[in-house]
């Protein structure tokens, strides 16, 4: 058994790829140890790990439904029977809120990690390789949408849109893109002018293949950081939306609603809205910690 | 001969995933108040050995050796503090490329100012006046001009020059130089191989010149250390390198191509492992 | 009919005040078959004659052709097939998330070629890389074995004409001497022109017949390789040049 492993280990580790696979696998490997070594990095990776395992098998682990009330039960105090995180001004059980809550977060979070970065990839690197008037043009509309605050603008979206999850993450990835343009304009204004560039243009490589397939790959290691750090700032915004209940509707067990609602007992009743928002905290910090990681991992300016 | 700089068993090792990478292994060697060449290609620790010297091998990197004696006094004993101020009174380095070793946001007369100011007690008009000889004294001919100017407006080989003449403010004893001529043109090269030489000669000064310029070394140093895979495989006169013994440095030689007379192809050196697992080779006493 | 020819180039960046001439009314020819050399010091403009030509540097005038066909201002396919460049630094001209293998079947796939597979391992073999080579990274990779991948890109489109500029000032000398051998090897296998950049002279004179000299955008003399071994030159700043390259003398530090 140990030789197997010391074998595949060997395997990945080798600097003779004998494989298109093994190439692959091997730098994979590579990342996944400067990774490990982290250990920070691994804690965040491992909170978002049972936050996926808590969205997933939400049926399966949730002590209660999440939308059932139970008046005769409500406020119920942390560690009430049944009711480990106690229950809020409807009766319904906190623990299994926050559990189906974390599928609404998941759901918001991937779709704005999808939306922003890719639009501003677009963007950034268009503007930077063009050069000229598009990248005038780009980067000026760019400059528009950072100079509205982020809430505040989402805030327009959503009131012009109506309120609603799909609503609330379209008005935040409206907002998060232009910091992804910036980045990867400024990546790509570094890296068109490098000789690899130069040596694909000599093969007669047009405009669209150079960006596709040789500077988005350099370009999307440093936008995954960045998502990755924006990621807290992406669960707030929701959150927030949510509590000024423009963004997830009740009864839905979404976080920041969550602790909107209980905003009226905060004093008699705190934990109403404290075990929403320190689930907010964790994700959020998670994230953090699982971004810093990868900053080290992907960014290409560190590895030599 | 009393030795400015006697180095006995110096090792740097770097852990790596795959155990520990000896990047210099057994290296011994003194240094009289003479011009010493280091060469060897790359990859084979010679700058490394130039800046362990000065204790500026950063973690997970790790000097281990008998002992690194500068005067007589052993280097590896110093404290942290002790070690800045020998790195900045009585060692120096000059980099390959000038332009990281300046600071871009502020003017050269600044730099040498502060620099002078740091070690010795003057006024600031005091300063300014030594800023304006050590200018002079590297072959600068407005340094007025050059003084107001910032880092990136000067040329690489007056680069190159400031950062010597910065170098010298504290008057030290020895002169790490790290490929200093590598990145410039062959004539610039010239003058400040002249301003080098000069300071040799005329302040007793002691330098390490580390290259790996096969030729620029035989003509330019008195003796050479010629290194491969981490460790010194010959050591000889520097006009009697041309006659050196070590198959690799021949190989070296004659990988070289010649302008001399044509020649329809060139050598290649045929690297034999036993080079890398012999012992280093001592002081030649 | 020379494979290159060069007629009044001029070539500058820059506009309004900021503007530089690189290369000032440059007219040379390189014969087929021929190895010409560019010496000089940084700055003179060498390497932009071959950005000119390559469309790297788009701001020119003057004529340009190849084989005989004028070079315009936009360059089509086979331009790319006949004109290929080695770059000076192999750490920066590979692309540092591609393997060997996606280097050079892009590569191939560009100029249309379909049978890409027995391709990449004759050009491997080519430049004296074994197949256990292509799928590696560049930084699993020898300064020596990157400028080898580098010289099989160039190759691949099988070109008569290859640009070098400085494709060994990156190297050791006992690489460079594999690499400039390799080079003397694939030039008279496949026929091809060279058009090398280099600041060592020793460099050029082992690899070209002919030498244009250039200071500050001007080509001041072209010479044989005979003269400059002679040291015979006929205009004083390649005297200087010469004399400069044979190394440091130290009688002249005794001012």
């Amino acid at each position: 058994m140990s030789d197997t492993q010391t074998g595949l280990r060997d395997w990945l580790l080798t600097d003779t790829p004998r494989s298109r696979l093994q190439a692959r696998l091997s730098a994979l490997y590579h990342g996944w140890l400067s990774f490990r070594s982290n250990s920070l990095a691994m804690f965040g990776l491992s909170i978002l790990v049972v936050l996926l395992l808590a969205a997933a098998l939400a049926p399966l682990i949730a002590p209660h439904d999440p939308f059932t009330q139970d008046l005769a039960n409500r406020l119920k105090p942390l560690g009430a029977e049944g009711h480990l995180l106690g229950t809020d001004s409807l009766g319904r059980d906190i623990l299994s809120r926050l559990i189906y809550g974390s599928r609404i977060t998941l759901y918001i979070v991937t779709l704005v990690a999808l939306i922003a970065p890719l639009a501003g990839l677009l963007v950034g690197t268009i503007a930077g390789y063009a050069g000229g008037w598009v990248d005038v043009v780009l980067m000026r509309i760019t400059d528009i949408f950072l100079a509205f605050p982020r809430l505040v603008l989402a805030l327009a979206f959503v009131a012009a849109l109506g309120a609603g999850i799909e609503n609330a993450v379209l008005a935040i990835s409206l907002t998060a893109w232009p910091p992804y343009a910036r980045i990867a304009r400024a990546e790509t204004l570094t890296i068109r002018n490098s000789d690899f560039i130069s040596a694909v243009r000599l093969q007669g490589a047009g405009p669209i293949r150079i960006i596709t397939k040789h500077i988005w790959p350099l370009c999307i290691s440093s936008l995954i950081v960045r998502v990755t750090l924006d990621m807290a700032g992406i669960i707030l915004a929701a959150a927030g939306l949510g509590f000024l209940v423009l963004g997830a509707q009740p009864p839905s067990p979404e976080w920041g609603a969550m602790i909107s609602e209980g905003r009226r007992f905060i004093l008699d009743h705190w934990w109403v809205a404290t075990m929403p928002g320190l689930a907010i905290f964790t994700v959020s910090l998670a994230f953090n910690l699982l971004g810093d990681g990868l900053r080290d991992v992907l960014d290409p300016k560190d590895t030599k | 001969m009393t030795e400015l700089l006697d180095v006995k068993n110096l090792w740097v090792r770097f852990p790596t995933r795959k155990g520990v990478f000896d990047a210099v292994r057994g290296v011994s060697f003194k240094l009289g108040r003479e011009r010493l060449g280091i060469v060897g290609e790359s990859g084979s620790g010679k700058s490394m050995t130039g800046r362990a010297i000065l204790r500026l091998i950063r973690a997970p990197g790790e000097v281990e050796a008998d002992y690194i004696k500068l005067d007589g006094e052993d280097l590896l004993t110093k404290s942290e503090a002790e070690m800045r101020k020998i790195r900045g009174d009585r060692i120096s380095m000059v980099m390959q490329d000038p332009k990281f070793s300046l600071n871009p946001v502020m003017t050269i007369g600044e730099q040498l100012m502060e620099a002078y100011r740091l070690h010795a007690k003057g006024g600031k008009a005091e300063a300014r006046k030594r800023a304006l000889e050590m200018l002079e004294a590297v072959s600068i001919r407005d340094p007025e001009r050059v003084m107001r100017a910032y880092p990136h407006e000067v040329s690489g080989g007056m680069g190159q020059r400031i950062m010597i003449a910065m170098m010298q403010i504290p008057d030290p004893d020895l002169l790490i130089a790290d490929e200093p001529t590598s990145a410039l043109d062959v004539s610039v090269q010239g003058q400040v191989l002249e301003i080098m030489d000069k300071l040799v000669r005329d302040r007793g000064m002691g330098l390490i010149f580390i290259s790996h310029d096969l030729n620029l070394v035989s003509q330019f140093c008195d003796r050479v250390l010629i290194m491969y895979a981490g460790r010194v495989v010959e050591t000889c006169d520097a006009d009697k390198l041309h006659k050196a013994k070590h198959p690799y440095t021949r190989g070296l030689l004659n990988s070289l191509p010649r302008f001399d007379a044509p020649q329809k192809r060139l050598e290649v050196l045929q690297r034999d492992p036993a080079w890398a697992e012999a012992a280093s080779v001592g002081p030649d006493t | 009919m020379s494979a290159l020819s060069f007629q009044g180039l001029n070539v500058w960046f820059g506009e309004g005040r900021d503007h530089v001439d690189a290369v000032k009314n440059a007219t040379f020819k390189v014969a087929r078959g021929e190895s010409f050399g560019l010496v000089g010091e940084s700055g003179s403009g060498k390497s932009t004659i071959m950005r000119a030509l390559t469309g790297l540097a788009p701001h020119w005038s003057g004529q340009m052709s190849v084989n005989g066909r004028p070079v315009g201002h936009r360059r089509d396919k086979t331009f790319y097939k006949t004109v290929q460049m080695v770059f000076q630094d192999p750490y920066a001209s590979l692309h540092p998330r591609q393997s060997v293998d996606q280097t050079l079947s892009e590569t191939l796939h560009l100029h249309g070629f379909r049978d890409i597979e027995p391709r990449i391992e004759k050009l491997l073999e080519d430049v004296g890389l074994g197949p256990s080579f292509r799928f590696r990274y560049p930084h699993q990779l020898s300064g020596g074995q990157r400028q080898r991948v580098a010289i099989a890109r160039a190759l691949a489109p099988e070109p008569s004409i290859l640009l070098l500029d400085e494709p060994t000032s990156a190297l050791d000398v006992s690489v460079q001497a594999e690499i400039l051998n390799l080079l003397t090897d694939l030039r008279a296998e496949h026929d091809l022109t060279f058009l090398m950049v280099s600041h060592d002279l020793a460099v050029v004179a082992h690899m070209c017949e002919r030498i244009a000299v250039m200071q500050a955008g001007d080509i001041v003399e072209v010479m044989s390789v005979e003269d400059m071994r002679a040291m015979q030159p006929s205009h004083p700043y390649t005297a200087q040049l010469l004399e400069a390259s044979l190394g440091y003398s130290r009688s002249g530090a005794a001012g």
